[in-house]
């Protein structure tokens, strides 16, 4: 049964007087039931701490947490009816897989027969039957991350807490444990929060991301919009990879027929009020074209096979363009480049916040 | 490396060794050499000679009938002592360190760090400086002269040193797997049954032989806390080979001393493998 989750006003703060440090300034984050929660940032954001916190490890400094409409504050981890799946994977090393999957369920005194039902139908779930009888020493990163969602599964939690767990696993391993996850969260429908600092994970299992900096959340919405739309030029430089280009110029003319211009180079395209901004652009969005008033060296081509990554060394930076695979540039090239009218996301050059005036006329592309 | 070959430095360093081993045997072989000798043969004949015939004699007499001053019951009694003493003893001052340990380093608590400080002073505390204080909690106890009263003492004298392995050996072990516990619904003592006490193997083995050899060893609480009938083998070995009359039973005493040394023998035996183990594990990650 999916359960909703709020967050009200959570605020974590260490020390006391002047040495006082908060982890988390005030968070809000309503969480609706059977929703893929992903929160995001850097390390020492703050996204670990909440994550405790919901699962009842550390206690907030202030502020309400409800599960199911219930508050838990005070409540200890175990009453508060959740399943958390830890980087380590935490498994018992002394248990066989099957006691690691029945442990919740004995500490909670479900009878043996119903346990021993409940951890084949789970073992099944995960294609781990042949591996209850081993010990988590005997088993390979990927069994034991299958193992450890087990653990959670086994007890149909009100709601399913990750915290980073992939990130001990090899590229190849991680992409299939994703898609795995999505698969069962998709099948259980259990309402789950999910800490990465991995913004592919975060794009593409989130059906919400939480983008978290300092303790503070940045924004929080779909992949879409977090990818479309940042609300600020951190948020737009830590979701999509490679990263987006920022440059920094000023507007000559403003509005449809605008232009901006900026060190070595400058753009025709629909520009916010002046005088000063700066103009987000992701690497799809620039294009390689001659005859353009922006040029420079091409320094790096990065082949990925769909496409090839091209860093060109300009007067305001380094601008990554994203080209069909086919493209042929070499190092040294002099190239020049173009940006696709609409997909422009503008920020206030000194505070970094999006410039929400020139939203609308982006919209018509959708 | 390929085929061994009889190099300068292989001879040099096995003939060291071997040197050694002779260095640390000899006491032994002596010992062993003379409780089979009778007293003709060790007033006649050299430290080192080989017993001409074998007589157990003085191994029995050491057991069960060797006098101290007037009293002829052997070492027997004293022996039984030390194991009514160290058995309970040991097992105590491990659980409570391991308890300690588990306390200080997963359930950490304002101020927890300090007062593990303080317990690091217990391990390098000289024993010599509680004696009296010591003593007088053990009269206010009732305890003074008992066996009891040694256990106590062994068990406070041992704990510092207990809490402090096992505190180590837990601190490496991940939070995570506690707070998963947690979250499954296990309490305080039952992630310490369930969970981490069956991971403590290595651990547990070291500091039983750690506690099974100072506390058999021990003679300074054993002469000092000891009443007449609760004297630990140790110091019934010292009365008896310095209070006989007459002529000395060197043959007597050197079983005496053999039997007294035993059980930590027997203890290395039996569980030394874990010791290594023990106290290398958690060094490398593995």
């Amino acid at each position: 049964m999916a359960s909703p989750l709020h967050i009200k006003g959570i605020r974590k703060a260490f020390g006391k007087g002047d040495k006082t440090v908060e982890v988390l300034k005030r968070i809000d984050i309503d969480v609706a039931p059977g929703e893929f929660l992903i929160l995001v940032g850097p390390s020492g954001c703050g996204k670990s701490t909440l994550l405790n916190i919901i699962a009842g490890l550390e206690e907030p400094t202030e502020g309400e947490l409800h599960i199911g409409g219930k508050n838990v504050i005070g409540m200890a981890p175990a009453q508060r009816d959740i399943a958390m799946v830890f980087q380590s994977y935490a498994l018992y090393p002394t248990m066989t897989v099957a006691d690691n999957i029945g442990f919740a369920l004995e500490m909670r005194k479900v009878p043996a027969d119903v346990r021993k039902k409940r951890i084949d139908e789970v073992a099944a779930m995960l294609q781990i039957g042949h591996l209850l009888d081993r010990r988590p020493a005997q088993l390979s990163g990927g069994q034991r991350q299958r193992v450890a969602m087990g653990r959670a599964l086994a007890r149909d939690p009100q709601l399913f807490l990750f915290d980073e767990p992939l990130s001990n696993l090899d590229a190849k391993l991680r992409v299939e444990m994703r898609a795995e996850i999505k698969r069962l969260h998709h099948v259980s429908g259990i309402t789950t929060v999910y800490v990465t600092h991995d913004q592919i994970e975060a794009m593409t299992l989130g059906s919400r991301i939480a983008v978290m900096k300092d303790g503070i959340l940045q924004q929080i919405g779909t992949p879409d919009e977090i990818y479309r739309r940042p609300v600020n030029t951190y948020v737009g430089g830590f979701i999509g990879s490679p990263t987006m280009n920022f440059i920094n110029g000023r507007v000559e003319r403003a509005g449809e027929g605008g232009r901006f211009v900026f060190e070595g180079g400058a753009l025709d395209l629909p520009c916010p009020e002046g005088p000063l901004a700066t103009l987000g652009q992701r690497p799809e969005h620039v294009h390689l074209g001659d005859g353009a008033d922006w040029r420079g060296e091409v320094v790096l081509v990065e082949p990925t096979g769909a496409d090839t990554y091209v860093v060109v060394k300009t007067a305001v930076g380094l601008i990554t363009v994203r080209e069909a695979a086919n493209t042929r540039v070499a190092v040294g090239d002099n190239v020049g480049m173009t940006v696709s009218g609409r997909h422009n996301n503008w920020f206030d050059q000194s505070t970094g916040v999006r410039l929400t005036s020139m939203d609308a006329s982006s919209l018509f592309v959708g | 490396m390929t085929a061994k070959s009889l190099t300068f430095g292989r001879v040099f360093t096995y003939g060291l060794l071997l040197v050694a081993a002779l260095f640390f045997l000899a006491p032994l072989y002596v010992m062993v050499v003379t409780s089979l000798k009778d007293a003709d043969q060790i007033r006649n004949g050299n430290l080192l000679s080989l017993p001409t015939s074998l007589n157990l004699e003085s191994w029995a007499l050491a057991w069960s009938s060797a006098c101290t001053g007037v009293d002829c019951r052997g070492l027997k009694p004293y022996f039984m002592n030390s194991v009514f003493m160290a058995v309970p003893a040991v097992l105590i001052s491990t659980a409570w360190g391991a308890i300690n340990g588990y306390v200080l380093s997963m359930w950490k608590f304002r101020g927890s760090e300090v007062l593990f400080g303080f317990l690091l002073f217990g391990v390098f505390m000289p024993f010599q400086v509680v004696l009296l204080p010591m003593s007088q909690v053990l009269g206010w106890l009732g305890l003074s002269s008992s066996i009891a009263g040694l256990v106590l003492v062994h068990c406070l004298a041992g704990m510092a040193g207990t809490t402090l392995f096992f505190r180590n050996y837990y601190t490496a072990v991940p939070r995570e797997l506690v707070n998963a516990a947690r979250i499954d619904g296990a309490g305080f003592w039952r992630i310490f049954w369930r969970i981490v006490l069956p991971m403590s193997t290595p651990i547990m083995m070291v500091t039983l032989i750690w506690q099974f050899t100072n506390i058999w060893n021990d003679f300074l609480f054993g002469v000092a806390f000891s009443g007449a009938d609760s004297k630990p083998v140790t110091v019934g070995l010292n009365n008896m080979a310095n209070t006989t009359s007459s002529v000395k039973n060197y043959n007597v005493d050197m079983a005496a001393a053999i039997i007294a040394g035993l059980p930590t023998m027997l203890v290395y035996v039996l569980a030394g493998q874990y010791f290594v183990k023990g106290l290398t594990a958690g060094a490398v990650k593995g």
